[in-house]
Order: C-alpha cells, then structure tokens, then sequence
C-alpha cells in the first residue's frame, strides 16, 4: 500500500512539473508564402535550437491565406511575399489591429529560358507580350523562328500574382501558359523544352535553365538577375519578404524576429537564396 | 438455439443499418456538392464585396464577364466600343486612389475614399473605379457598373476560364469539360486493349509459375502513389513525347492519356482477371468438349459469360482516369484552352479543383464554382457508369 502510495505521489510530482514546465514555455505560429516558408522553417529551427523553451509552428499556403489567418487570429506572424493590398488594410483596421510589416529578406525572379535559345535579353514590355499571348514567336524578339512555350505558376501563388502586378502591368495571363504545380515543374520543364520560358524565384536557378536580362526602360539598360545587381536594385523583379504581426503581442515575438534580423539570420537568408536586408 | 436466433437477428439490424448509413452518406455528400454548385448558378461574377463605379454621364450600365476582363486587359481603349461615348477608358484601382490622392484627402485611416472617387467620377468622363465597397462609408449617388450575373449556359458554354482575374472572374468550364473527356477516353482506349488482354493471358494462358509472379508485381503497380506516376511522366513520358513528335510542348493530353492508361491498367487487369478465372470450368470444358478451340472459347465464351465482371473493370478505370489528379497536374500542362487535339497542352476538372480550391475563399465565388465543376464531374462518371452498365446488360439478355 505504502509502494502505491509513493508511486502515486512520485507520478503526481512529475506530472505537476510537467505541467509548471509547459505555462513557462513558449510557443507561436507562423502561416502564409510558400516562398518564405523554407527561410522562417529554417530560422525557426535554428532559433528553437538555442531556445528550448520556445515552440513555433511554420505553415505555408500562400501569402492570402497567413493574411486572412493573422485577421481571424489565428497565426501570430503572417509570412507574406507582396505588399498588403489597400483592401486588406482596411479589413484589418476593421479588426482592430495595429499591424507592422518587418522586411527579413528579398527575393528576386529570374525569367529562364532553354539553355539551347540564342535570347538573351528581353523588355518589360516584350515580357508582356509574351505572357499575355501577343507576342508568339521567337522570332519577334530577336531569336530563331520558334514557338514560344510559356511555362507559369498556378494562380493560387503569390509568385503568380506578384509577375502579373510587376511584369505585366495587372493585365490576364494568356490563357495558352502552362500552369505548373511548383517552381521545380518550372525547371524541370523548362530544361526539356527548347522553347520554353517560365520565372522562379532566384534561389531555384540551376546550370540546366538560363536567366535572361530584363530591362524596365525600354531597352536602354539591361540587367542579369544577379546576386549583386539585386542587392544594389538596379535588378528590377525583385520583391521583399515580409512577416507581418500585431504589434501589441510584440514581446511575446520579439526575441525570434530579433534573430531573424541578426547576423545569425541574415546568413540564413542567404543560404537559402534570398537576399539579406542588411 | 433461442440464443443463435438473437446473434442472427442482431447481425442482421447490425448489417442492414450499414447499409443504410453508407447509402445515407453518399447521399449526403451529393447534396452537399450539389447544394454548394447550384448556387454558383446567378451570382454576380464581381468579387464579393467590390464595385465599380462610373462618372454620371457614362451611358453603360451593365456589361458581361468577358467584356469587363478584357476592358482591365486593356483590350478596349474607348467607351464607344462598349455602347458608350467616345470617351476614352481610365481604370483606377484602391491602390491608384491612395497613390493619386494625399493623405489629407483620403484620410488617415482612408475614411474619405467616397470623396476621391466622387471627386475621380466628376472630373474624368471616361473613369472607371474599382474598389472595396466597404472602403466607401457614403457610396450613395455614385454610379455602379453592374455584371450580368452568371447563368447556367455562359458556365457550360463559357470558352475562357478566368477564375483569378480582378475584379470579376471569369468562369467558362467547357474547356475543362472537354479536357477531361479527351484524356479520360483516350486513357481507357489505350488501356482497355492492353488490359484485357493481360487478364485473358494471366487467366487463360499463363501457366501457374509464371501467373504467381506477374500477377502480385501487377497489383503492385496500383500501390503506387499517383505523384509518383506524374513525376515518371513529367520526366520521362513528356520529353519522349517532345522529341518522338517533334513537338514545342511535351505536357499535352497525349501524356496524360499514356500516364492514366498505365495508372488504369492493374485495375483493369485485376478486377476482368478475376471475372474469368470465377467462371465455372463446365463452361470452359463444355465448350472444349464440343470442340471449340482454345481461342474460339476464350472470345465465345468466356469474354461474354464474364461481360459483367469486365464492365465493372471498365467502369473502374475510367473512374481512376476521370477522377486522377495530381499525375495529370504534372504532365498536361494545364492550359485552360479548347482542345485542339492530343498534342496540345490541356486542363482537366480534377486537376484544376486540386489546384485552386487551397487558395478560393472559403464560401466565395471561386469556390462556389469549383464545387460547380465537381457537379460536372460527379454527372460524366455517373452517365459512363450507365452507359457501360445498360450495354454490359443489353449484351447479356441477346
């Protein structure tokens, strides 16, 4: 009786310290881009590794879904790779939320093409016809007689939408563009078809597709989608990466986006591929 | 023996009331599908919550999906194009609002939006608005450009699908429709020769060694996860067909049918497979006995005597075809266009359900239509089912 009795006791304490351990801890969710998804899993690693009391969840979905989570409450950062629209504002002003938006890295697109094609530079504008269907041949841009093959994300990406905002000035894409299910379709693609052309992020750049130079001034300037040339922003399909959260639960955040922002994490940033903001 | 009574009348309720629930919830999640599609049906096709307005002296009231997407494509440059005036087309979105105006006029927290776009609609005869109506706290005396709403023929007829374009979408399923019937019905026509003869070689033919083999590494092929299947297609199957063809674009209807072929195959084999060897051996020996050679017994008798069993192979197939998503997502390029043919890229339902549904909102418009499209897809396989079905009997009762 008294073994079960002390047995008994013995699995109380344990259980209360358990419990005393758990309300000490702390835990957060981050939810939104798919493209900042591998950076935030990778810092959150890293930053639960030196903090074992912290517990934070990553979750992807798209930049619109972590948007509309962080108004329902139901993520404490959102991950987002655009600029909050003018009518998410208002919404979340309507929720009662005073929000702020912290850079943590860039990401810049590069348009590839076939490494067999003889382009090697094209227009914002030219993009444009190409992506809204106007422009059909290679042929108009100054390559060999071949059909264009455009190769897209599908529309629930926030790569989508930034490309059609950025690149061609909000117009439809052509309803001919191969919609794929993810960047590394784009490559794979790409690589096996002569005349393709697709974007991905910088990051998903191999040796079996080629960048092009894009110019946002008619021509006069061109620039290669390079580490350098996004950094000092004469690259112009670029894009920051941004978390954005309710400042009034910004203790509570504080010291991850402090590591986010550190050197330590800015050499994340850069190992995954993105440009760091410092 | 009182008791033996009970446990059988007990494992009767207990059976029954199974069945019942199954054939409840089927029911179920028909009406619910067709519940969510239905009401797609007369929907304005503008974004909920949005409106456009337009200056006072703008003649155009209301104007369809297609007009209204490519007048933000910029395919219209004047309002007479439309039944207007000669007034040329200026479109202003939120963002071009609080780009135009200072922070003074639109307010801190952007309460005097109505102002501005009073003040846009006043001073530009040809403008045309675009906002959250919510973002407006006095619209009154603003003039709205209205969309018809979406009708059942403009959503089976439609030829363009445009679900993402802002501010309205536009929602065409024929190319969809089209789509998935060419692959669905190529896939099984590639499939059902191959497989039926696989079924009749490993029932009839193969001696016991060999079928002991080939028959688990067969069944095996059906295990496999279909993103497996797509990315061997994506490549293998896409860059073969590129280059055998001499083709610009490997991803058409042409991978998909070879990609859902294969996938449709072990069921296909397995389950006719099956229907032949549960054939009595009288009737096998029977028609042996009164001479009939091996071949004239295999298509005589034995195809005919287990034409159910095939059916319900066929039917199986083309389910796994139609309802495929995620290999076809990989290898057909889902480019919502008109089929051209086999050697062109195409879109099916189940892929672009897969694809959209994460990001439709949840109870919107968008997602309205993609329970619509699941209607769609819900009626094909049931009329195939039936058609299959009351020609497998029509058959039978010669």
């Amino acid at each position: 009786m008294k073994t079960i009795l002390k047995l008994l006791v013995f699995s109380l304490t344990l259980i209360s310290c358990g419990g005393s351990k758990s309300s000490q801890s702390t835990s957060m969710t981050i939810k939104g881009s798919d493209t900042v998804l591998p950076l935030a899993q990778k810092t959150a690693e890293s930053f639960m590794g030196q903090h074992k009391e912290t517990a934070i969840t990553v979750v992807g979905g798209g930049s619109g879904t972590g948007i509309t989570a962080l108004m329902d409450g139901n993520t404490d950062i959102a991950m987002s790779s655009r600029d909050l629209k003018a009518e998410e504002k208002i919404k979340l002003k309507e929720k009662g939320l005073d929000i702020e938006v912290l850079t943590i890295g860039i990401d810049a697109l590069a348009v590839v093409v076939n490494p067999e094609n003889k382009v090697q530079k094209l227009t914002r504008e030219q993009l444009e016809g190409i992506f809204t269907g106007s422009i059909n041949n290679w042929s108009e841009v100054g390559g060999e007689s071949m059909e264009i093959v455009v190769y897209s994300r599908e529309n629930s990406s926030g790569t989508y939408e930034f490309f059609k905002e950025h690149v061609m000035d909000k117009k439809n894409y052509s309803s001919k563009v191969l919609n794929m299910p993810a960047t590394g379709a784009i490559v794979q693609s790409v690589s096996q078809t002569k005349g393709a052309i697709g974007y991905i992020g910088m990051a998903y750049v191999t040796p079996e597709v080629r960048t092009l130079d894009v110019s946002y001034d008619s021509g006069a300037n061109f620039y290669a989608p390079s580490f350098e040339n996004a950094m000092n922003k004469t690259y112009p399909i670029s894009r920051p990466l941004y978390y954005i959260f309710d400042n009034s639960k910004k203790d509570n955040l504080k010291p991850y986006l402090d590591f986010c922002l550190s050197s330590e994490g800015q050499a994340l940033v850069k190992e995954i591929g993105f440009l760091p903001v410092q | 023996m009182i008791m033996n009574r009970k446990v059988e009348k007990g494992f009767e309720v207990l059976i029954r009331t199974c069945g019942y629930f199954t054939s409840l919830v089927v029911v179920l999640i028909i009406l619910f599908l067709f519940k969510e599609g239905i009401s797609f049906i007369g929907d304005s096709p503008i974004e909920e919550g949005y409106a456009l307005y337009l200056s006072d002296e703008n003649p155009v009231g209301t104007l369809s999906e297609d007009q209204i997407k490519d007048l933000f494509d910029g395919k219209y440059k004047l309002w007479s194009e439309l039944g207007g005036k000669s007034d040329s087309i200026r479109i202003f979105s939120l963002d071009d609002l609080t780009e135009i105006f200072s922070e003074e006029e639109t307010g801190k927290d952007l309460e005097h939006l109505d102002r501005c776009t009073r003040k846009l609609t006043d001073s530009i005869p040809g403008a045309l608005v675009f906002v959250l109506e919510a973002a407006l706290s006095d619209p009154s005396g603003l003039k709205k450009l209205n969309a018809k709403p979406i009708t059942l023929s403009s959503f089976l007829t439609g030829q363009q699908w445009f679900p993402t374009a802002k501010p309205v979408g536009v929602y065409g399923s024929l190319p969809l429709f089209l789509g998935t019937l060419l692959v669905s019905i190529m896939a099984i026509l590639m499939a059902l020769p191959f497989g039926l003869a696989g079924a009749i070689y490993l029932a009839e033919i193969a001696d016991k060694r060999i079928r002991n083999i080939l028959k688990p590494l067969i069944e095996l092929l059906s295990g496999i996860p279909s993103v497996v299947y797509g990315f061997f297609g994506l490549v293998v199957i896409v860059p073969w067909i590129q280059e055998g063809l001499g083709l610009a674009v490997g991803e058409t209807a042409l991978a998909g049918s070879i990609v859902l072929a294969i996938m449709a195959l072990p069921t296909i084999i397995t389950v006719s497979e099956d229907a032949i060897r549960t054939i009595p051996s009288d009737v096998r020996q029977a028609s042996l006995a009164l001479g009939a050679s091996q071949w004239q017994t295999i298509v005589r008798v034995l195809l005919p005597y287990a034409s159910s069993g095939i059916s319900a192979a066929i039917i199986l197939g083309i389910g796994r075809a139609m309802g495929e998503t995620m290999a076809v997502l990989m290898v057909t390029g889902n480019a919502a266009v008109m089929p051209h043919g086999l050697t062109h890229p195409i879109r099916t339902i189940p892929a672009t359900i897969a694809a959209e549904l994460g990001e439709a909102s949840f109870g919107g418009l968008h997602f309205k239509a993609l329970f619509a499209l699941g209607c769609i897809l819900f009626l094909i396989t049931f009329v195939t089912n039936y058609l299959v079905d009351s020609f497998s009997a029509g058959k039978k009762s010669k």
